[in-house]
């Protein structure tokens, strides 16, 4: 297999525009949810100077190798996540590493971020940290099972591991989209989706009033920095399988732009409405009302 | 440093022991040597470029995140900053709930000897450049707890302070304007509350040990 060295600069270029995307989206939902409680939020470039300023701090401590490496890894998820799913379908530019079977490889990036925050969380030695990324990796758990039997109704719908063969099994009009041609394996998803998003109601790993921000307890200065740039480039690069599995993917920046602000703002409509549910309620939630979806999902198909 | 103060006894959890773990190892723990850092604060340079210390100021201003940690009454006037009728955030306020994160840290109020060692601990947790609010009356002169056993009076001569806002109670307005005046005075350059902390720390250590008669903890705890 030759390997294109020009892909890299073009992956780059796709990861400094989903990471200012996702700086400005993540900021612009903000003020959405803040304007559900009639505040005005934050500003739109709030996220940009809270970098400058984390950056800025002029003394970090460690807490050990591990505290360094848990930003290192749950960025790398978030990075390799992107790197390893085309961006825009049909276009040479932004589609990335892509290859054969990189759906099973999304899948592990996935889950690849939430256990380097919990052995860095871990070695911080905070309590409120362990309580967090316990409750975190039970929950995340929970939530990936719908989202895995979802992936495999529609790897097996489409007979292919190959993000970019899914969407191209997809174009032609809004009704091939899976979200049509495959109802049940979508909403397994969609509640799966909820569950990841770190909003209400399943936000236990956080927790703000309770655990006072759970697993990040200890993090600051550039630690936080890091983990403020995944924050941004996750969600897209999570929303972006979501929209190439379910929602037809996107032909260009514009629908890019559109599809990720729309399936985001789902997470963000169910969150100022309802309330947090504790870790075992949205285990108990995910198995009883996601799970069985997905099952069937995978039965129809 | 003086040492014209008692010693306090040590606290018996904080006393050097032998335990065995669960695994059936024998280990020694010394408390206040393996639970807290020693090392006393330094003075941190500003960026060597005048104009990267420019543009970190201006950050530093635009994003304060306050420690929230109530201390007194006036804790009471945050709640209406951060909820539509003042919405704080608007001006890169936001509150975190961990020393770690935070770089202001809001005095609210009367400051009795008990909270003031918390205080202390949570101040010196933040990291550097770190700046201090102090609310109402009683942080300046003590205010209507002027003559109270156990609050201290001047909260400058124990944590260095960049703005003072009078009032009993100060409203909202008068916080925001507050932290108006300390963006200006973080903008400028000249809050190095920090740095001042690290170059008084024997007087401020001493001022802290005068007051606070049960110190069990090491003279500095990041």
């Amino acid at each position: 297999m030759s390997f294109e060295w020009i892909k890299i600069p073009y992956a780059l270029l796709t990861l400094f525009i989903v990471a200012n995307y996702g700086f400005l989206l993540t900021a612009v939902m903000a003020k959405i949810a803040a304007r559900v409680g009639r505040r005005h939020g934050i500003p739109v470039w709030q996220n940009y100077v809270d970098l400058i300023k984390n950056y800025g701090l002029r003394s970090s401590i460690t807490h050990g190798v591990m505290f360094y490496l848990g930003p290192v890894f749950r960025l790398t998820g978030g990075v390799g996540l992107l790197m390893f799913v085309p961006t825009i379908y049909g276009s040479e530019m932004f589609s990335n590493m892509s290859f054969a079977g990189d759906l099973i490889l999304a899948l592990y990036f996935v889950f690849f971020g939430s256990l380097g925050m919990a052995l860095g969380a871990g070695e911080s030695g905070h309590p409120h940290s362990a309580i967090g990324v316990t409750r975190g990796l039970s929950q995340v758990t929970a939530a990936e099972l719908p989202f895995a039997l979802a992936v495999y109704a529609v790897a097996v719908q489409y007979q292919t591991l190959s993000v970019t063969e899914i969407v191209a099994a997809q174009q032609g009009g809004i009704l091939h989209w899976t979200l049509f041609t495959n109802p049940l394996a979508v909403a397994a998803a969609m509640l799966s989706f909820l569950g990841s998003m770190m909003r209400p109601p399943f936000d236990v790993v956080l927790a703000p009033q309770e655990i006072p921000i759970g697993p990040p307890t200890e993090y600051h200065s550039s630690y936080l920095a890091l983990m403020q740039t995944n924050r941004a480039i996750f969600p897209i690069a999570k929303i972006v399988i979501y929209m190439n599995l379910f929602f037809g993917g996107a032909a260009s920046w514009p629908v890019f732009f559109l599809k990720v602000f729309l399936i985001y703002l789902v997470s963000v409509i169910v969150g100022v409405v309802f309330p947090r549910f504790r870790v075992e309620q949205s285990i108990r939630w995910f198995l009883i009302w996601a799970v069985p979806l997905g099952v069937a999902a995978i039965l129809l198909v | 440093m003086k040492d014209d103060f008692p010693t306090p006894p040590v606290r018996d959890e904080l006393k050097k022991r032998v335990v065995e773990t669960p695994d059936g190892q024998t280990i020694e723990i010394d408390p206040l040597r393996d639970y807290y850092c020693q090392s006393a604060p330094t003075v941190m340079p500003a960026a060597y470029s005048k104009i990267v210390e420019g543009l970190f100021n201006w950050a530093r201003a635009e994003s304060l995140w306050i420690l929230g940690f109530g201390t007194g009454c006036g804790a009471i006037e945050m709640r209406p900053l951060m909820t539509p009728r003042f919405d704080a955030y608007r001006y890169g306020i936001q509150w975190r709930p961990t020393p770690r994160q935070s770089n202001l840290f809001v005095i609210s109020g009367y400051l009795s000897v008990k909270t003031l060692k918390r205080v202390i601990r949570s101040y010196e947790q933040m990291p550097n450049p770190k700046y201090v609010v102090g609310l109402g009356s009683c942080t300046i002169n003590g205010g209507m707890y002027f003559d109270s056993y156990n609050t201290i009076t001047r909260l400058d001569q124990y944590l260095p302070v960049d703005v003072y806002i009078a009032g009993c109670m100060p409203r909202p307005e008068a916080l925001l304007a507050g932290f108006e005046e300390l963006k200006r005075i973080i903008r400028a350059g000249k809050a190095e509350g920090a740095n001042q902390y690290a170059e008084q720390f024997d007087w401020y250590k001493a001022n802290q040990k005068r007051v606070i008669h049960d110190w069990d903890m090491p003279d500095y705890n990041w």
